[in-house]
Formats: structure tokens, sequence, C-alpha cells
């Protein structure tokens, strides 16, 4: 491990449960460089995660943190944002927990634009329970609830939470890892919703299933499955059947819920100062 | 000096009143059926004393959010009914794992599924104690006035403070709608939570080293400590050791079982005396005081406890009174659920009779009477 | 006093659920006694009958809701209909006389006033008939004291229309003491 993420690790916590060429490693130290770029202070910072592979991130790493139960982190995140404004929180999800069990409160979290930056480790599959489809599985994929080829159509989670009002939005994927840390820093900065869809392999489950078997040939398939915004916006819908399309989709200044909230708090008590006054006349 | 102001409210308005007093600051909820004044009145009252709100997307969000505030070391409380309540139950059993104070209200409506919506049950009283999977601690209290139902408001949030654990407001509609006059305190001082005195690295979340309760730290005060709903060891990490498992599960118990003194309450009414004692909680004591009134006008000895505290549940006291009386008669608006307590603590030392309806309405107090004059026959 | 039950009965609209929280008021907070109020909620609450009832007391008081009332009030035809039935038999009974036109013979009094009308004429607005009723009530009833319950229209009236609640109040008051008068004669002979 690249000594430079030590101290933002428990170290005694270490080896992760992950398998050997899981993807959310990749995504964990992203994060952690984008955090030590943010110039946030860690002391306010809270790291939130449901239940999955990637929600056990939130026992690694050296910060307060809680993993909560599964699909529901976004709610404690709003919990803790909204009492306690001052906070950073942060939110380490899959794509099972926040899109299927937890999908509710990821769009109605972007709704609210509350100040929070929910990282997605968007690995397609629940690989906790062994592989079964999750709601960004691509169409056709085997996995261990579609044997005869999954036969519905994935979730777009930046569309998805775009359209729900977040204020900063983007995708990128464990093959563009030096991508990670730079988006990931952008909505850790961002006063408002943001939303981070990291596209990672799980060659054990996933791969497996889909002759990928080894992690060089996921990430070949990260790779050769990638399609930059600009490149996208030049192709067709057919065309662009079974991409990621990668890049900031969303980047923009909207009211932050806490701090609205904070105003109308300092609303109410100068009214009451005011009446007290008018009282005293 | 005690200053009170007289004020004639509903129990829904009594529970915020008692809420802000404990020092309630941040309030997440879902609109639900009876219980929904007290969403709109947190609401209005939270951001004038510095306090926030937040109306959820559902349930379970809204219990989610309670608990994230807590650990940020707000006090942190969410009102539901029945359905909601159901809804509830997981997170629930995660705030009763990790030890999150927090107070959950449910205003007991006619069940099962959506039942009678703006009518009256107490058919959640077995849930309140057993409706999350899993063993766990768990303190329930029962209001039967709209004066109780402020001051069991606060009591809660003393008790889950005092014993890092939810706690759970069992009222039913016809206490949280109906309105009395109350005296609203205004001297009271917030309940404060027990924040460890240790510095970083030496803080163990559950560390069951120096009793029971293991005092907290709060988010953003540099502890950078880990809580998990996993069976977890002293540090807050996961575990699946045997022997830390059973230590926890243990102490878990304990913490509530070896403090009874401290929680359990109940209130009699011509006990002393009584050849038959009524059970009854919540709106149904109203009823079964008017049936032992009404049974001493005919000479016949009745008496009245009525537990405050559902769960843990008074089995002393129902053992003691089982020595004495010569028959108990359990009202409840449901279909028969503390009634298996009543009978587990009697040890079989006296007759049983019983009073259950579940069709939306108050238990009459005539039903009741009819069976403490059976009781005697 | 013992245990008074009042229930007053309208539709949706007429302020009868306050007049009720006021009553409580009244009797409670400036009379000092005990009393409890509930009322009908859901769909039955909007439109159709709805209904406020108020227990007032010397004594605590264990069960909270009216069983057979001392008094009703009904403010229309089909509130009348649907919880006639809930009077005592020697209860009093007050309509609004100008909705209510069927009333089945009784043995207890009925007072029947024409509370919207005199809301409208000697108050100045119809919405204040739910005070008009209260006036009637407590003349008809003696259950609070005219005190407690101008001290309660008053605490409830919205700033500007004090002088009309408080109008209404007496305007009810008199209106029924004097019928009362009219009517207890009547029931002598």
């Amino acid at each position: 491990m690249n000594r430079m993420y030590e101290d933002y690790y428990r170290m005694d916590r270490m080896p992760t449960i992950w398998c050997p060429g899981c993807g959310n490693g990749i995504v964990l130290n992203g994060f952690i460089e984008a955090f030590k770029n943010s110039g946030l202070d860690r002391k306010n910072t809270v790291i939130v995660s449901g239940i999955g592979c990637s929600s056990r991130s939130a026992l690694y790493l050296d910060f307060d943190t809680i993993h909560t139960t599964h699909g529901r982190a976004i709610s404690f995140a709003t919990g803790i944002k909204q009492s306690r404004p001052e906070l950073n929180v942060v939110v380490l999800t899959g794509d099972g927990d926040c899109s299927a069990i937890g999908g509710n409160h990821l769009i109605h979290a972007a709704r609210r634009n509350i100040d929070l930056t929910v990282v997605c480790y968007n690995n397609s599959t629940y690989g906790m329970t062994n592989g079964q489809y999750s709601p960004t599985t691509p169409t056709g994929s085997i996995t261990a609830t579609s044997m005869y080829g999954f036969m519905e159509s994935p979730f777009d989670l930046c569309k998805l939470v775009e359209a729900a009002g977040a204020t900063y939005v983007a995708r990128t994927t464990t093959f563009h890892a030096k991508m990670i840390p730079m988006m990931i820093k952008n909505a850790l900065l961002k006063k408002g919703f943001s939303f981070v869809d990291c596209i990672a392999q799980c060659p054990t489950y996933f791969g497996r299933k889909n002759k990928m078997s080894t992690p060089a040939d996921m990430m070949k398939w990260i790779r050769d499955s990638s399609v930059n915004k600009k490149t996208a916006e030049t192709m067709s819908e057919s065309e662009l059947a079974g991409k990621f399309v990668i890049g900031e989709f969303v980047n923009k200044e909207k009211p932050e819920l806490t701090a609205e909230y904070t105003k109308l708090v300092e609303r109410l008590k100068l009214k009451e100062k005011e009446g007290a006054a008018y009282a005293k006349v | 000096m005690k200053m009170v102001k007289n004020k004639f409210m509903q129990g829904n308005a009594a529970c915020v009143e008692g809420a802000i007093s404990a020092g309630l600051k941040f309030y997440a909820g879902y609109p639900i059926t009876p219980s929904t004044e007290i969403a709109e009145l947190c609401a209005e009252k939270l951001p004038k004393i510095g306090g926030r709100f937040i109306q959820m997307e559902d349930e379970i969000a809204s219990m989610g959010a309670v608990i994230g505030a807590s650990f940020a070391g707000v006090m942190s409380m969410t009102a539901t009914s029945g359905p909601g309540f159901s809804l509830k139950q997981e997170n629930l059993g995660y705030a009763s794992f990790v030890e999150a104070p927090c107070v959950v209200v449910n205003v007991m409506r006619s069940g099962p599924s959506t039942g009678l919506p703006t009518s009256p049950a107490q058919s959640d009283v077995m849930q309140a104690k057993w409706g999350t999977h899993g063993d766990h601690p768990i303190i329930v209290l029962c209001p039967d006035s709209v004066k109780s139902m402020y001051e069991l408001t606060i009591r809660a949030f003393e008790l889950s403070e005092e014993f890092r654990v939810p706690v759970i407001l069992a009222a039913d509609e016809v206490i949280a709608h109906m309105r009395e006059a109350i005296e609203i305190r205004d001297d009271l001082k917030p309940v404060q939570r027990r924040y460890t005195t240790k510095k970083p690295g030496e803080f163990k979340p559950y560390d069951d080293s120096e009793g029971l309760v293991p005092p907290m730290a709060k988010f953003g005060d540099g502890y950078r400590f880990n809580t998990t709903g996993l069976m977890h060891d002293t540090e807050g990490f996961p575990t699946s050791d045997p022997v830390k498992s059973q230590k926890l599960q243990d102490r878990l118990r304990d913490k509530i079982e070896k403090n009874l003194e401290k929680i359990v309450s109940v209130k009699t009414y011509n006990m002393d005396d009584a050849e038959v004692a009524v059970f009854a909680y919540g709106s149904t004591a109203r009823s079964a005081m008017a049936a032992i009134v009404e049974a001493r006008s005919n000479g016949v000895k009745a008496g009245l406890i009525v537990p405050e505290t559902l769960w843990p549940f008074p089995e002393k006291i129902i053992s003691m009174y089982a020595e004495k009386v010569k028959a108990f008669v359990v009202a409840e608006m449901n279909m028969g659920q503390m009634v298996y307590e009543v009978e587990r603590c009697m040890h079989g030392k006296a007759k049983l009779l019983t009073v259950f309806q579940a069709n939306g309405e108050l238990i009459k107090p005539e039903l009741i009477l009819n069976r403490i004059k059976e009781a005697v026959k | 006093m013992p245990k008074y039950e009042l229930r007053l009965s309208g539709s949706g609209g007429q302020g009868l659920i306050l007049a009720g929280i006021m009553l409580g008021e009244a009797a409670s907070i400036y009379d000092n006694k005990e009393a409890t109020q509930s009322q009908s909620y859901g769909p039955e609450a909007r439109g159709g009958a709805s209904r406020s009832e108020v227990i007032i007391s010397d004594k605590p008081i264990d069960f909270p809701k009216v069983r057979q009332a001392d008094f009703m009030l009904s403010m229309t035809q089909e509130s009348y209909d649907k919880y006639i039935s809930g009077l005592r038999e020697e209860g009093v009974l007050l309509t609004d006389s100008f909705f209510v036109t069927k009333v089945k013979p009784r043995t207890g009094p009925v007072y029947s006033m024409d509370l919207t009308k005199i809301a409208a004429e000697k108050a100045g607005k119809k919405i204040v008939a739910n005070v008009v009723s209260l006036g009637a009530i407590v003349a008809l009833t003696n259950v609070v004291s005219l005190e407690a319950m101008k001290k309660a229209v008053l605490d409830r009236a919205p700033s500007g229309t004090e002088e009309m609640n408080l109008k209404a109040l007496e305007e009810g008051y008199n209106a029924a003491l004097e019928l009362k008068g009219k009517i207890l004669q009547e029931m002598k002979k």
C-alpha cells in the first residue's frame, strides 16, 4: 500500500475482506487522495456506509465512521448533516445499496439538495451475497439470479440523480483511476448533493460468470466499454447500449438544504428579537 | 421556583412540549395518522429554538435520520403509527444494537395493515418489544392522559440517554388526540448525555469495563470511532468471536434487567384491600378507572394497576399482587397481548379474566365492570 | 358539579371543534375544573356531520368519551339526525332553528335558536355563530361561568375580532337566557 494513504486507513483493520483483484480498493484509495487534496478537516468529517462489499470501506477509514443498515446510509447521513450542518458527510455505497433497496433515499437526497457526497462503487452485482443481478447489471449478463441472461434494463445512475436535482454528477471507472480523486474532490467541495458513479470490477462473481475470470479481463472490458462524454454525444442510443459514459455531467450551484434551514433559524431568531423589542416599547 | 403555565392541549402537542423541555433538537418523520400533529408542531417549533426538522421520504429514512442525528450528539425523535412502526423496525433494531439514544413515538391505531387509521388500538405493544429481529434491549412507556404524555416523553429522553437505548412511547389515538389541561414547566433542564472523559485513542465506544452503559463520543469530536450493526467488539468493529458476541448480548440484556428499579414504573389505585385487580394501560386505564369506582360503589373491592412501563414488564409487582388478590382482570384494546405477561407473572395464584376488544373503539367501563363482578361471584 | 357531558355537532367549517376547545379551556383554565375535549377525525371531519365533545367535572375525569350526553348542540339537520340518540332523554338540546327543522318530541328541553342569524345580525358575521352558541350553552347549562367563557373566547379570538366575538357571546347568552325562562315556564305548565 502506498504510504501516503496509510495515515487515513485503520491499518489494524487490514487486510480488507475484498477479493484479490476487486475494484473497491481503487475507489477507496481514490477517495483518500481526493480527501487529502480537498483540504477538508478530517475531524469534521463523517463517513457513512450501508451494507455490501463496498460499504465495508467505512470500517477501514480512520475517520468518524458509521456502518448502517442495507440501503439506508443516505438517510442516516441526512440526519447527521441536517442536525449538524458543520460536518462534512460522505456516503460510501454500492449499486445495490444505493439504487435498489436505497433508491428512494438516493433520489430524495438529490431532490432536496442536501450537502452530501455520495460515492457509488458500481460493480453491477451483489458481491457480498455471491453475485446476483443489481439495478445496474448490463442487459444479457449472467449472474447468480439471471443464469439465462439478465432481461431487464440497467439504471443510468448519473441520469437518475441528475433528473432528481443533484448539483454535482460524474462518472468514471477503476480503469480510469486517475479521474477518481479528481471527481471525488470536486464532489467533496461542492455545497450541495454530489454523486460520483465509479464503475468497478467484481472478478469473483460478475467476471467469472461473464467470461472475464481474471481482474485484467474485467479491466479490459471496462476500458473497452467506456466512452468519453464528448464522444458519446456523437453516438446513437443503440451504439451507446452497454457502454459507460464517463465524465462530469452536472456541476452547478443551487441553494443547499441545510444552509437554507440555518437561514430560517436565523430569521426566526431575528423575528423573536424584534418581537421582544416591540413588546418592550 | 417551579414555573408552570396551564395549557389545554392534545396529547400529541403535550408530547412535543415534553420533548422540547427534555432537549429535543432534531425531528425526522413521515406523515401518518394519528401521529401527524407531532411532526407539524416540531416543524413549527424546532427552528424557533435552534433545532431542526426534516420530513423524510419514508418511515425507514426517518428512523435512519434520527439515529444519525443521535450519533452527531443531537437529541432526536420521530413519531409514527402502526404501518410506519412496522417499517421502522429494522432501523429500530439497529439503534438498539449500536446503543443510539433516541425516542420513537408510536401513536397506536387500529390494525392490522391499514386498519382503522383514525381509531385507537393497543395492538403494537408486543411489536414494540419484539418487532425487530434478534434479541435486543428496548424500553416502552405508555401514557394514559395528556399530562402523562408530557411527563413520559420527558422520561423517555431521560431513559434513552441513561441507558443508551431507543425508548418507545406507545401512546394510543385517544390519548394523542384528546385535550386536557396540563402544567407546562419552564424550569426543566435538558436531559444530558454522558460523554466519555477519555482521550481519542483511549476511547472505546462499547467499553464494558466501567459499567453496563458505556459513555459515548459524538461525531466531530476527533474520536474517529466506528459503529456498526454487525456483531461488534468493545471497539465497535465487527467480530464473530463467540465469547465477545455473547458478552455483548449479555451486557445489552443486563443494562436493562439489572436496572429495573430505575426503569420500571407502575401506578396503582385502591390496591391496598383489593380483591380484584384490573390491569390496564393507556386510554384503557381510563375505562378501568371508571369501572373500579363503579365496582367499589357496588361493594366490590376492586383496584387498578396501570403500568407506565410496558417493557421491561413490571413482573415483580404483578407477582406480588397475584398473591394478594382473588382475581386479575386484564383489559386491552387488542385481541390479547400483554395478558400473556400478566399470566406468566401471576404463577397461577389468582383467577384471570379478560376484556379484549379491537374494533376501533375505546373499551367501555361496563365491559370491565362485568368482568370484575364475575371475578367475585 | 358532577360529570357533565356536552356534544357539539354540525358540519365541518362551522367552528365547532374550536368551540369545544374554548369551552374546555374556560372550564379547565379559568374555572379550575377538570375538562377533556375530543373530536371526530378522518373523512368524517371533512364535510358531513362533525362533532366535538367536552366533558366537564369537578373531579378528575376517568372515561374520556361522551357516553350519554347531558347537552347537545346541533347546527345542522344531518348532525341532529346522526347524534340525537346519544343525548340523554332528559338532556338539553340546542339547535340552530334555521338549519334544524325536524326535531322529534322529547322529555328534555329543546331550545331552538336562530344562532347563525344572531351571529350575522347582532354580532356582524355569520362566522361567529359558534361563539353565539357558546354564550347560549353558558346560559342554558351553567357548566362554566360567563367570565371564564369570555376569557377563553378572548384568548382564541384573532386580533381585531375581539369585540365581535364578545358581542356574539353576550348576544347568545342573553337570547338563550330569555328563551330558557320562557321554555321552563311552559314546561311547568
